[in-house]
């Protein structure tokens, strides 16, 4: 009996924060695209591109090849444009989840009219979370048919790539979505920076991780970028083996734990 | 005694009349430390981040020596260290010449209060920039007493100068920025495209992380107008000194002066006419 | 007679071919509590503008202070306190730093600054707000804040631009009751407004101007008396009988105005005209009769009403 009781009234709370209709919030993110940012939306493609040309090219020249674990060795531009590419759906959904989310929420006042709709916080969760996407699905085709065009995909997995990254979009929006719920002001919103950063650097993006002592690399594989990037890497380079399995798994965990958040802070947010 | 309403308001406008961009200045330090953590946090953890994961990691990982010096060739840590701090300085220059500018116009409407007392707008414009200075040279201080602990740096007295030159390619930079933005009266997104084109750009292709020659020709121009190169520039010359064949100092410093001096004219314009306007 | 805060000869002000302030004289002795009632677009910011010392004036003669203030900007804002339309406080900082980081700016030493800056809070009923974040104020409260800041100089005039534009109708009373306590204390103010009940609680002579020129001038009374008479009736049909009505009507009284949305007759016993209106076989749905206000005078004057 006690449990039907609270199965029921997890249902009623549930279909109270979600109407089954994240697709208008999409549709929404796609008209404002279209009539007013675009430019601004096409520009986000460039930036992957800018940090390959810079340092795949040009520092590339100092580097030679690189030698994977597996004793093959690829080009430094290889080498990076996976990790460059991982990095880019991180930073786009990280984005997209927190300043974007932050800024329509407290500035632009635009959930306060969904949720006076139908339209449920979940609704607008799922909503955006599918519109990033469908923005990071685009960046990663489009990058990697430059890399396609470099000759920098080694191996017909390198297709693969395009899910992969939405997987780790995903994985990453649906954290950043939780954390925003908890930000007020624009400096609290400036420490995600001071996360992103060192993973950016410190994520084997650049050179293999080997160079840390062991602790550190401890430390680094306990992050989610480094996952992303080794995935990326793997299938990009065609260098496949178990352990992109774990990748998998840890960012199937990391959307799963990053929704439960999400939809217990929604629910704290919107309905007690 | 008499004294007459002419003579009263003039001695009451003495005072801001003299200091007046220093009170405008004293107001953004004062806005500054809502956010005085992250810039601590900031100015402290970038340059220990970018030392170590590209001065001391990358480092390990190249195959050959990338740069030299007067003395023939140079550590990597050396040669990236001035170009990470310009980086610096204009980083905060793109933070607080932009946004800040676009707010106190139209969001949080600040500057209207000011021009409403009896600071003039030249000194509205000039007290922003004080403030910016100062501010960019306590980022550039910290992340030279860094790259001091990094043993980063070929001759640490010389090279004491950084900082100051750090601050000169900031104003390279955020001037003309700063008369960009104070001709804004819309926000479509300009700031993003000047993040994505323009900075970006320059601070990858500017020698930062490999000498410009490196690059090919045709790309090597992005460094020469860039501040971020001249300001790494000097900062090498004033580190390790310059290799035979380098740009004169004087070259790089005299291109950074005119940047910014004519993004001050043009700056001090933008604000004049549009808190006069009307 | 002592001599004008403000003294305004021709004054003229133009952006390209479109005239906003065409050729306005007036004069305001100190002490006195000044207004400038229109629509919106009759040029009243644009004036205050020119008079803040903030916008040059194409043409004419304007002292403020007894200063030009083209070559006297900054002495002429040193005795000024400017309230303008829309809050420009500054949301980052606490509501005392507000008021301390602007006595800055008139060079007002910070013990100084504090000290005025704890007064005021106290006139603004703001004390125990000292210490909050200027977005968690209401409305009104900003508005207090605003017109506390600009009394941190000390002024000699204070300017007040819309003073309380979007407010709810306590915040008004409120605020109202704040300035009425300055005019008290002798502060010269100059205010502009487009609400006529404002005017006549507030101005004890003000300038009714529409298109950039001055129709008329003179205490809020005197004009009640000089262009309208004693009392209003407001009658009304129906929006498509209120013509007919008022033809039928038309010789009832000396003046009548067809609006959209009502007929108003103008006479001195209104009473006694709803009397024959009703004689007349007329029934009007509803029927008011008032006193003459600033809004008559206004319609009066250019034909048009004040609140469009």
């Amino acid at each position: 009996m006690t449990t039907t009781t609270t199965e029921a009234t997890h249902k009623a709370t549930i279909s109270s924060l979600y109407a089954r209709n994240a697709r208008s919030v999409v549709a929404r993110g796609l008209k404002a695209t279209k009539s007013t940012n675009w430019v601004i939306v096409l520009s986000g493609f460039f930036e992957p591109v800018f940090f390959l040309l810079a340092m795949g090219l040009g520092l590339g020249t100092f580097i030679g090849d690189v030698e994977l674990p597996n004793g093959t060795s690829v080009s430094y531009a290889a080498f990076i444009a996976p990790a460059l590419l991982a990095v880019s759906a991180m930073n786009g959904a990280v984005y997209d989840s927190t300043w974007n989310v932050f800024f329509k929420m407290h500035f632009g006042k635009l959930y306060d009219g969904m949720l006076a709709t139908s339209l449920g916080p979940l609704d607008v969760a799922f909503g955006e979370i599918t519109y990033a996407l469908l923005r990071g699905g685009v960046y990663a085709i489009g990058f990697l048919t430059v890399m396609q065009v470099m000759g920098l995909n080694l191996a017909w997995t390198a297709a693969l790539a395009i899910p992969a990254v939405l997987l780790v979009a995903f994985g990453f929006a649906s954290v950043g979505m939780a954390v925003t719920s908890y930000m007020k002001t624009f400096q609290q919103m400036d420490w995600i920076n001071f996360v992103m950063l060192p993973m950016f650097l410190f994520s084997a993006t650049f050179y293999p991780i080997t160079v840390y002592p062991g602790w550190i690399q401890g430390l680094i594989k306990a992050l989610p970028l480094w996952h992303a990037v080794e995935l990326v890497r793997g299938l990009t380079l065609g260098v496949l083996d178990g352990s992109m399995l774990t990748h998998v798994a840890y960012f199937v965990v990391m959307i799963g734990l990053g929704l439960a958040f999400t939809t217990v802070r929604l629910r704290a947010l919107f309905l007690d | 005694m008499t004294t007459t309403l002419p003579e009263v308001a003039t001695a009451a406008a003495a005072r801001p009349r003299r200091f007046g961009a220093w009170y405008i200045a004293e107001h953004q330090l004062r806005g500054m430390k809502a956010y005085g953590w992250t810039i601590v946090v900031g100015s402290v953890g970038n340059p220990l981040l970018y030392l170590l994961g590209i001065g001391l990691g990358l480092a390990a990982f190249l195959d050959q020596p990338i740069a030299s010096g007067a003395d023939g060739l140079v550590d990597y840590v050396w040669f990236v260290a001035p170009a990470l701090l310009a980086t610096a300085a204009v980083t905060v220059a793109m933070d607080e010449f932009t946004f800040v500018i676009m707010a106190g116009f139209k969001w949080r409407r600040i500057f209207w209060g000011m021009n409403a007392s009896p600071i003039a707008p030249p000194q509205v414009a000039a007290g922003l920039v004080i403030s910016v200075v100062l501010r960019m040279l306590f980022t550039c201080t910290v992340y030279y007493l860094l790259i001091l602990a990094f043993g980063a740096v070929g001759d640490p007295l010389t090279g004491a100068l950084m900082p100051l030159v750090g601050v000169l390619g900031g104003l390279a930079f955020g001037l003309p920025l700063m008369a960009f933005s104070a001709r804004l009266t819309e926000d479509k997104g300009q700031f993003a495209l000047v993040n994505r084109f323009i900075f970006t750009p320059l601070f990858l292709f500017s020698g930062t992380f490999f000498p410009l020659a490196t690059l090919p020709t045709w790309l090597q121009w992005i460094g020469w107008i860039s501040p971020i190169w001249h300001a790494s520039e000097i900062g090498r010359t004033l580190s390790y000194g310059s290799p035979p064949g380098a740009w004169p100092v004087g070259w790089h410093l005299a291109i950074l002066v005119v940047l910014a001096v004519v993004g001050w004219v043009l700056a001090r314009r933008a604000f004049v006419r549009r808190l006069r306007a009307g | 007679m002592t001599a004008p805060v403000i003294a305004a000869h021709g004054l003229t002000k133009r952006f390209g071919d479109f005239t906003a302030v065409d050729g306005i004289d007036f004069e305001v002795p100190p002490g006195e509590s000044f207004g400038l009632l229109g629509p919106n677009g009759a040029g009243k910011s644009t004036t205050m503008r020119m008079v803040g010392a903030v916008s040059q004036r194409t043409a004419g003669d304007l002292t403020v202070l007894g200063l030009d203030p083209d070559s006297h900007g900054p002495e002429i804002r040193s005795l000024l306190g400017v309230v303008p339309q829309e809050d420009n406080l500054d949301t980052e900082l606490r509501v005392r730093d507000n008021l301390i980081v602007y006595g800055r700016y008139f060079g007002i030493p910070r013990s100084v600054c504090a000290t005025r800056a704890d007064e005021l809070l106290g006139f603004a009923q703001l004390e125990e707000k000292r210490n909050a974040k200027v977005d968690d104020l209401s409305g009104g409260m900003k508005r207090r804040l605003t017109i506390a800041r600009a009394l941190i100089n000390e002024p000699r005039i204070l300017m007040l631009d819309e003073p309380t534009t979007g407010l709810d109708p306590q915040a008004r009373h409120v605020l109202w009751d704040r300035l009425f306590r300055l005019k008290e204390r002798g502060t010269t103010l100059v205010l502009t407004t487009h609400y006529m009940d404002e005017a006549e609680q507030l101005c004890d002579r003000l300038v009714v101007v529409d298109k950039g020129k001055i129709m008329a001038e003179g205490s809020p009374s005197a004009l009640i008396r000089q262009y309208s008479t004693r009392e209003v009736v407001e009658l009304r049909f129906g929006s498509e009988r209120n013509a007919d009505a008022a033809a039928q009507m038309a010789g009832l009284v000396e003046r009548i105005e067809v609006l959209p949305d009502r007929v108003l007759l103008y006479a001195q016993d209104g009473e006694a005209v709803l009397e024959r209106v009703t004689h007349l076989g007329l029934h009007p749905t509803t029927s008011l009769v008032r006193r003459s206000s600033l809004e008559d005078v206004f319609l009066r004057l250019t034909g048009r009403s004040l609140i469009e």
